[in-house]
């Protein structure tokens, strides 16, 4: 059971005005866009306390995004791993597949409201690109996605989808061509359109506010959760478990139980080929403190703190840097950061798919393969909650691939 | 700051002079260590006034396609914080008047450590720091122990720092005020430099600090009509682009790629005299 009697205050009420959470988070970005974040962060505000704005959002996850999305008993996995009871928060029944969804679809309400004429957002799997670009088609607002060249080529599905709900994809070739770089790029994009562009940042991370906003769009998850376990079960859960790239899905599952001590939280980082070798997307476990993208946070860094590519067989959690919340609260010990290498992640997609008929995607399939471990080392009466937080369609040729399989 | 730091000395002979600052960006270690300290030192007999000196940044998200493959050739090329210093000390060693400031982003000093950090540039030579991701909302980060040292902390101001907002921008600042001409990237866009000298003149009601113009600056007519209303100019791209020009194909620097660089900073230099 983690500690955390000695903390007198709740654990939710992060950040502070300036946007730290902890020594974590702020806003280190370059003065052109500071107006433009001091202005995103009163029009937050604003909206917060604005009934209006949280009756259209509520209207539109259950009507366009289709939530809640259930929580589901997992009899079949349950009884083959033979301890915890295992439940699914089957978030990639969202329209567009992932959680990406919530976050996208506050955003762009936000961005109607500060009358912004055009949207950019960054992706790397293309699953936040292809929720950006659906809000975006939805409310009728021009959409720029900054992909890697290279995710272009992995992801070529998900590139066309977002084409055909009318995006422009612009490949970025600068650094290495991955998710890092693509939001290097659309800050670039953003900074040379400050009037009219809003940029929806898909994780919770960047300068503040986004890791805020985008955990507060994301707690839906766990609040839902909440309420379906006592329904279910009569009591809260024992355990969460959700994978980490950015932390977007698991900071919108872990934060409404921040201040529940006694239950037990797992965020599963992408340990790639491994935790001894330089191929892992593992930033809190193989990280140290730095400043990226507007936040201070754990990154993989070297020794003269140039950022280092992150490896991951899953293109959404192969990113160098976390969010800021996941760092402050790995410090405080309050959430266990753990590791599925690609292997372990593939073991999990073939066994949700296996014991559940679920093709999971590769992030949550890190989760899964954790749960693997962890779930056989419990009670029977052990209530453990993964969010399954995106479908696999995307991934069965990478997957293929990996098996050695021709489709 | 009390102390008079070579930047203040400079401008204040320009003062005397009757004309503006010629200030030029390179990367440190671009394309090579060697290479690029010969750049360096060629730098004030060529016409700079102020010389600034990129740290090279895997991320740098400020900067257009010029300045981050220039990154790229120095990291590529092993340059590191501990060989900019280094660089830097060779420079004094021959330069004892021309102010130099580091350019770069917030990671690698913070990675070194901050304190440690401006007391080793205080002490290789260093007058001034530009850090582009540190705002003054984060002063106590880097500004402040920049200022115990006695660095001049030089902070940007854009086009969307507005009346209401400058004040803070100004308030720690010393050394000279960086005016970015345009919103956008460096060495993308060109400036309209009539907007440009209307909101040097704005902000100029509110400090007495010499402010130097960048952002798209490329040729001596630029940088002549930059300041007949500006302290000073500031010329990036366009020098990296010259060292970009006079590589091989393999990335090697080509037999007389410090000279032509030399030969392209008199011309901008044109631009200041007369």
């Amino acid at each position: 059971m983690t500690q955390v009697d000695n903390i007198a205050n709740s654990l939710m009420n992060g950040p502070d005005d300036k946007g730290h959470f902890g020594l974590f988070g702020g806003r280190f970005v370059a003065e052109t866009l500071m107006p433009l974040i001091l202005d995103l962060e009163k029009s937050y505000d604003e909206a917060k306390a604005d009934p209006e704005f949280q009756k259209e959002l509520d209207y539109l996850l259950k009507y366009y995004a289709g939530r809640p999305s259930v929580l589901y008993h997992a009899e079949r996995l349950t009884e083959h791993l033979g301890g915890a009871k295992i439940y699914f928060k089957r978030d990639e029944l969202n329209h567009t597949g992932s959680h990406k969804i919530n976050n996208c679809l506050g955003q762009i309400l936000l961005a109607k409201r500060m009358g912004k004429t055009r949207i950019i957002a960054e992706t790397g799997a293309g699953q936040h690109g292809v929720a950006v670009a659906t809000v975006a088609a939805r409310f009728n607002l021009p959409c720029t996605v900054f992909m890697g060249a290279m995710d272009v080529e992995r992801q070529s599905p998900n590139v066309f989808r977002m084409k055909m709900l009318g995006a422009e994809i612009r490949p970025v070739t600068a650094g290495r061509g991955t998710l890092k770089d693509a939001m290097n790029e659309a800050l670039r994009d953003w900074v040379t359109n400050v009037d009219d562009t809003f940029y929806i940042i898909g994780t919770a991370a960047g300068p503040h506010p986004y890791p805020q906003l985008v955990r507060d769009f994301q707690s839906v998850i766990g609040r839902e959760v909440r309420e379906q376990m006592m329904e279910a079960e009569g009591r809260l859960p024992d355990s969460l478990v959700a994978c980490i790239g950015g932390g977007s899905n698991a900071i919108g599952l872990f934060h409404p139980f921040l201040d529940d001590k006694d239950i037990d939280i797992y965020g599963v980082e992408a340990a790639g080929r491994g935790l001894d070798g330089p191929d892992h997307a593992a930033s809190l476990n193989g990280g140290q403190p730095g400043v990226l993208h507007g936040n201070r946070t754990y990154l993989l860094q070297d020794d003269d703190g140039q950022i280092l590519e992150g490896h991951s067989i899953s293109a959404g959690l192969d990113y160098p840097g976390i969010g800021p919340e996941h760092s402050w609260l790995k410090d405080i010990g309050r959430v266990n950061y753990v590791s599925a290498t690609d292997k372990e992640a593939l073991d999990g997609f073939q066994m949700c798919s296996k014991y559940e008929g679920i093709i999971p995607a590769l992030e949550p399939s890190h989760a899964l393969g954790f749960v693997k471990k962890l779930a056989p080392t419990l009670p029977k009466d052990h209530l453990l909650v993964m969010n399954l937080c995106g479908r696999g369609d995307k991934d069965v040729f990478a997957v293929a691939e990996h098996l050695g399989m021709n489709i | 700051m009390t102390l008079k730091t070579r930047i203040d000395a400079r401008f204040e002979q320009l003062k005397t002079e009757n004309r503006g600052a010629l200030i030029t960006f390179v990367t440190a270690g671009d394309p090579t260590y060697d290479v690029s300290l010969e750049i360096l030192k060629s730098l004030p007999e060529a016409g700079a006034d102020i010389i600034e000196l990129g740290m090279p940044f895997s991320d740098p998200m400020a900067d257009g396609p010029a300045i981050q493959l220039a990154s790229e050739r120095a990291l590529a090329n092993g340059q590191n914080m501990i060989k900019t210093l280094e660089m830097v000390r060779e420079f004094r060693k021959t330069e004892p008047d021309t102010p130099l400031v580091l350019m770069g982003y917030f990671n690698p000093i913070y990675h070194y450590g901050a304190e440690k950090f401006v007391s080793d540039a205080k002490e290789a030579g260093v007058d001034g720091l530009i850090v582009v991701d540190v705002p003054p909302e984060a002063d106590e980060e880097l500004c402040i122990p920049a200022m115990k040292v006695g660095l001049n902390f030089i902070r940007l101001a854009t086009p969307t720092t507005d009346d209401k907002r400058l004040p803070m921008v100004l308030q720690n600042t010393s050394g000279f005020l960086y005016y970015v001409s345009v919103t956008g990237i460096t060495g993308v866009n060109a400036p309209d430099i009539s907007d440009v000298l209307k909101n040097v003149a704005r902000i100029q009601g509110q400090t007495d600090l010499p402010i130097a113009v960048g952002f798209g600056v490329k040729s001596a007519e630029q940088v002549r009509e930059i300041t007949a209303g500006a302290a000073g100019a500031v010329v990036g791209s366009a020098i990296v682009r010259e060292i970009e020009a006079n590589l091989n194909e393999d990335g090697s620097p080509q037999e007389g790629l410090a000279m032509r660089v030399k030969a392209l900073i008199s011309e901008l230099a044109q631009g200041v005299r007369a």
